[in-house]
């Protein structure tokens, strides 16, 4: 088993903290509202569900990632954290949802 | 079902008419169900961008989880001449029909698509309002010719209204039937009339929307705050008229107001003054709201 250093812990660490940061800045700028990190973007009296597709391509042209295959469902987008967790995971090349 | 790695049946192909707001998003939702597609458009400079749109459209109907997972996306072919496009018994499913809602424009795309494809063929006119019994004087054989008006955006709203007109064959009503059974869609059909059942109703509504507004006795906001949470509208009636087009809608309520002389159909002033800015609504990120991002 490969137990990751102190090093490591703390620059994931850093990266989360820093792309949690970016989006909430991103959600307020473009709805106007605050929105903490596990709040559901999308339940009643939220943002319209087409606003997805806008995160979408926001992560994607601002991390370098590509949302392909069933990554690409709503839930993944529902919240920050959520968001957060995805772009980290394609970024560090860890295996998930990877399907057609 | 089709499986994952099968080819999209080769049996369904779509010609759609138009490359605007409606053509690609009927189209992506044919494409996103794995049957082949051709969007033909007079205008290049809107068939230029039209893949990158249908194929953001497919995405997002994805994301949305409104697309059958297990179905390869049908292929796209953007541009050709109608006269390219394979018709006949092996050819065509259907042709749908979707340029601007003008009735003159309308009328000459479906003479030229009626003298170019096989006896049979259904002919469907994307409509928010002209009756289909007049688009039928303009083709060679109205018993091909059907009336659709998809909700936009098509890929995420399942009910179609229908609409047979008084000369639609039954052959042509039951072939569009099954294409919207192949599609995911829920048809309901109606008769012929200016704006059928859903603009006939949803038109006024959304233009006394806007008149409140212009009169000062809410906000857009309230207004559409007071719809959903008092009257249970998903979205408010001005978020839907952005979502239809301000230009469209005004088109749709001319056609309304000019057959049924009903004059809560004649578009307000501050819904004229809008479309005459260019603020449309979504397609060109401002309308009642504002936008960013091409959906």
């Amino acid at each position: 088993m490969t137990v990751p250093s102190d090093q490591e812990v703390s620059d994931t660490g850093d990266r989360v903290d820093t792309v949690t940061a970016e989006l909430v800045r991103f959600l307020t700028a473009r709805t106007g509202r605050a929105w903490p990190p596990d709040t559901d973007l999308f339940a009643t009296g939220g943002l319209s569900s087409l606003f997805a597709m806008e995160l979408v391509v926001h992560l994607e042209q601002t991390y370098g990632v590509s949302v392909r295959g069933t990554d690409l469902r709503l839930d993944n987008f529902r919240t920050v954290r959520r968001m957060v967790a995805l772009v980290d995971r394609l970024r560090t090349g860890e295996p998930g949802d990877h399907g057609a | 079902m089709t499986g994952q790695n099968a080819t999209p049946d080769a049996g369904q192909r779509l010609a759609v008419l138009g490359a605007g707001v409606m053509g690609t998003g009927i189209a992506a939702l044919a494409v996103g169900h794995g049957i082949a597609v051709s969007i033909i458009d007079v205008d290049r400079g809107r068939l230029a961008d039209a893949t990158a749109r249908v194929d953001r459209q497919v995405r997002t109907a994805r994301l949305m989880g409104t697309l059958p997972p297990d179905v390869r996306p049908g292929p796209l072919d953007v541009g050709p001449s109608l006269t390219d496009v394979p018709t006949g018994r092996t050819g065509l499913t259907a042709v749908v029909e979707a340029v601007t809602e003008d009735p003159y424009a309308k009328a000459k795309v479906l003479t030229e698509v009626s003298a170019l494809v096989t006896p049979g063929t259904p002919v469907v006119s994307n409509t928010s309002s002209i009756p289909i019994d007049e688009l039928a004087r303009s083709v060679a054989r109205p018993e091909d010719l059907v009336g659709s008006h998809f909700m936009n955006p098509p890929y995420l709203i399942r009910t179609v209204e229908v609409i047979r007109g008084p000369r639609t064959g039954p052959h042509t009503l039951d072939a569009v039937r099954r294409l919207l059974a192949v599609l995911g869609r829920e048809p309901v059909v109606v008769e012929d009339a200016p704006g059928f059942v859903t603009s006939r109703i949803l038109h006024p509504m959304i233009n006394n929307a806007v008149r409140v507004v212009a009169a000062g006795t809410a906000s857009v906001e309230s207004v559409d705050t007071l719809l959903q949470g008092c009257l249970g509208h998903p979205t408010g009636p001005l978020r839907t008229a952005d979502l239809i087009g301000l230009d469209n809608l005004v088109d749709s309520l001319w056609v309304l107001h000019e057959r049924t002389g009903d004059e809560s159909c004649r578009p307000c002033e501050l819904l004229l003054t809008k479309v005459r800015a260019g603020h449309l609504g979504r397609k060109s990120g401002r309308g009642f709201y504002h936008y960013e991002g091409d959906l």
